[in-house]
C-alpha cells in the first residue's frame, strides 16, 4: 500500500491577473521506502505540489482533492494535528538554504529547536542530538560547525545543514525541494550520495529540474508540465525510453544529450493552452492536440503518459 | 586577441594584521580572434576572478593582460573606459545585471543613448532596439515590461541584446546559465553560439559544467586551486 496517496489534487492561489492553477488535478503516490523524483521546469508547479503536502502555503491558497497519508486525509487535519505530523512524520527540506536558514541563529541551535519541539528533549540533549545530526551528514567538524552561523558555511555545507534539520526527527517521508540547486558538480554528487544514504529506508519525494540527479537516486520519475503530470515511469524508462514529446525534449536539452532546446516558453498557469498543454511547443502536435485534453494512459506496466499519440 | 601572462591575484582581509589569500596564482593563456576558450573548474578555484581581471573589474596583483596588441594592465581609468565598449561581460544572475526600475526597452536603448554605438536619432534607436529584441528571441511586447515581470531566461536574453547593442569584440561569459533550468539553458546557450558566429565574437566562457563547456568552446582550460592545470582542444576531451 502506498504511504502517501495524492488524489485529484488541485492547488490554486489568487494573483492580480486571476487564479493561478499551480497544481491541476494531479494523482501521485509514493510507496513506503520508495524514492520518487518530480521533474519539471521552473514555474510548473512542482514546489507548490510539495508545499501542498505539508500544507505550508498562504492562507488564501485553495487546496482541493485528497492527500492520504497512511490512510488518513491530511488535508482534513486541523492545523494543530498537522503541526504534529510536520517534521515528525513528513519533513520538508526547503529550497535554497541561504534564505531558508535563519541568518542570526547558530545552525546547531536551529536544528536543536526542531528536536526540542517535536521530541520534547531538554536543551542539552537536543544540542547533543543536533551535533550528532550534523555528524551524520558528514560535516567536517560537527561540534564546531554547530556553533557557526549560516554565512560562515559554504553552499554545500548549508545544504547539509538543511538535510540534517529535515532528518532530525527521523521522519518517514521526506520532501526534498531542489536540494542540489546552485551547487557545483562535485558537491552535487556528494549531496546526492548523502541523500541516498539518509533515505535508505524512507520514502522520499525529490523535486528537481536536474534529470541527472533524479535519475541517479530515484526509483520512479514523474514529469510535471504547466501544473499537471505528463509522464510517470521507472527512472530508467524515463531516461532511456521517454514516451512524451516533452520528456524527450527535456532530455535532449541536457548538455550531455545534445543541448537541443525545446522551442518556445512554458505557458501561463493562469490560462493554460486549451487541449494538450504542451501542444504549442510540440513538434508532433496535430489538430486533435489543440482541442482535446489528453488523458493519462498506461503504455507499459508502470509507465503512464498523457499524450494523444497513445490513445 | 587576448594574451594573459602570469596573472596573479591575492585578496587581503583584516585591518592591522593583514591576511592574504591567493585566489589566482600565475595564470597564462591566449585567445585567438573569433575563438572561444572555455574556463572550467570547481567553485572557488578562481575562474570568476580571472574573468573579471581580464576586463579589469578586479585589479590584478601581478601579471600582464594584452588586448588586441595593447597592454591594458596599467591603463588609466579614463583610457580603460574608452576600451570597455569593445569588451563586455555576461554575469551569472541576469536579474541583478539589469536595472529593476528600467523597462526592458530602455535598458536595451541605454547604450545607444549614451552614444556607445555612434550617435543616432530617437527613431533610429527605436528601430535598433526592435531589431535587437528580434535577434535575442524576445517578444516586441516585452519592451514595455520590467525585469521582474520576465523569467530568468528572458532576462538573460535582454542582457544579450544589451551587450550586442554595444557591439563588442570580446565577451566574458561567467556561468551565464547557472541560474536557469536545463531546457532554458539549452535555449540560451544555442543563442550565444548563434550570436557568436554571426557577429564573429571572441569569448571566454566560464562554467563548472564540463559538458556545457565542451559544447561552447574551441579550447578548454581547466583550473584548479588558482592555477590552470591543462589547456586542451575541446575535441580531445
Amino acid at each position: 500500500m502506498a504511504l502517501i496517496d495524492i488524489i485529484n489534487l488541485r492547488t490554486q492561489f489568487p494573483s492580480e491577473d486571476g487564479m493561478v492553477k499551480a497544481v491541476d488535478t494531479v494523482d501521485l503516490s509514493v510507496a513506503g521506502g520508495e524514492r520518487l523524483g518530480l521533474i519539471g521546469e521552473t514555474g510548473c508547479g512542482k514546489t507548490v505540489l510539495g508545499m501542498s503536502i505539508v500544507r505550508l502555503l498562504q492562507p488564501t491558497t485553495r487546496i482541493e482533492g485528497r492527500i492520504n497519508y497512511k490512510g488518513r486525509d491530511i488535508l482534513k487535519l486541523k492545523e494543530e494535528e498537522m503541526r504534529r505530523l510536520r517534521g515528525r512524520e513528513i519533513a520538508m527540506i526547503l529550497q535554497n538554504p541561504t534564505t531558508s536558514l535563519n541568518p542570526v541563529l547558530k545552525v546547531g541551535d536551529q536544528i536543536a529547536e526542531a528536536i526540542r519541539l517535536h521530541q520534547g528533549l531538554g536543551k542539552r540533549e537536543a544540542n547533543a542530538r543536533a551535533v550528532q545530526m550534523l555528524q551524520s551528514v558528514h560535516l567536517p567538524d560537527a561540534a564546531a560547525n554547530a556553533n557557526q552561523y549560516p554565512h560562515e558555511l559554504s553552499g554545500g555545507m548549508r545544504e547539509r545543514v538543511m538535510i540534517a534539520m529535515g532528518l532530525a526527527c527521523n521522519p518517514e517521508f521526506i520532501i526534498a525541494d531542489e536540494p542540489t540547486k546552485g551547487l557545483d558538480i562535485k558537491t552535487k554528487m556528494q549531496i546526492v550520495e548523502l541523500l541516498r544514504e539518509a533515505t535508505l529506508h524512507k520514502a522520499m519525494l525529490m523535486i528537481t529540474h536536474d534529470l541527472g540527479v533524479a535519475g541517479s537516486i530515484c526509483d520512479r520519475i514523474a514529469v510535471m508540465y504547466a501544473g499537471e503530470l505528463l509522464e510517470e515511469a521507472p527512472s530508467q524508462d524515463i531516461l532511456n525510453n521517454p514516451a512524451h514529446p516533452y520528456t524527450q525534449g527535456f532530455i535532449n536539452s541536457l548538455p550531455s544529450r545534445g543541448l537541443l532546446p525545446i522551442p518556445g516558453t512554458s505557458p501561463s498557469l493562469i490560462c493554460p493552452p486549451p487541449g494538450c498543454r504542451f501542444h504549442p511547443r510540440c513538434r508532433m502536435a496535430t489538430k486533435a492536440c489543440e482541442k482535446k485534453h489528453p488523458e493519462m494512459v498506461q503504455i507499459e506496466k508502470g509507465h503512464l503518459v498523457r499524450c494523444h499519440q497513445f490513445n | 586577441m587576448i594574451e594573459v601572462y602570469d596573472l596573479q591575484k591575492h585578496f587581503a582581509s583584516g585591518f592591522i594584521k593583514k591576511k592574504y589569500k591567493s585566489a589566482v596564482q600565475s595564470v597564462s593563456f591566449s585567445i585567438e580572434k573569433g575563438e572561444t576558450l572555455g574556463l572550467v573548474g570547481e567553485s572557488g578555484c578562481g575562474k570568476t576572478t580571472v574573468g573579471r581581471m581580464l576586463l579589469r573589474l578586479i585589479e590584478p596583483t601581478a601579471g600582464r593582460i594584452v588586448f588586441d596588441g595593447l597592454d591594458i594592465t596599467s591603463l588609466k581609468h579614463a583610457e580603460m573606459r574608452k576600451l570597455r565598449p569593445r569588451m563586455q561581460m555576461i554575469f551569472q544572475d541576469p536579474e541583478s545585471s539589469l536595472n529593476p526600475r528600467m523597462k526592458i526597452g530602455e535598458s536595451i536603448a541605454e547604450p545607444f543613448r549614451l552614444g556607445l554605438g555612434g550617435r543616432c536619432s530617437r527613431s533610429e534607436i527605436r528601430n535598433q532596439v526592435q531589431e535587437l529584441v528580434d535577434i535575442a528571441g524576445l517578444n516586441r511586447e516585452h519592451v514595455n515590461r520590467y525585469p521582474y515581470q520576465l523569467s530568468g531566461g528572458q532576462n538573460q536574453r535582454v542582457v544579450l541584446a544589451r551587450i550586442l547593442a554595444i557591439n563588442p569584440e570580446f565577451i566574458v561569459a561567467d556561468e551565464p546559465t547557472a541560474a536557469l533550468d536545463v531546457s532554458v539553458q539549452a535555449q540560451i546557450l544555442r543563442l550565444i553560439m548563434d550570436l557568436k558566429s554571426e557577429f564573429g565574437l571572441t569569448m571566454l566562457f566560464i562554467s563548472h559544467d564540463m559538458e556545457v563547456v565542451r559544447h561552447m568552446s574551441d579550447r578548454i582550460a581547466v583550473m584548479d586551486k588558482g592555477r590552470i592545470v591543462e589547456i586542451k582542444s575541446s575535441k580531445d576531451s
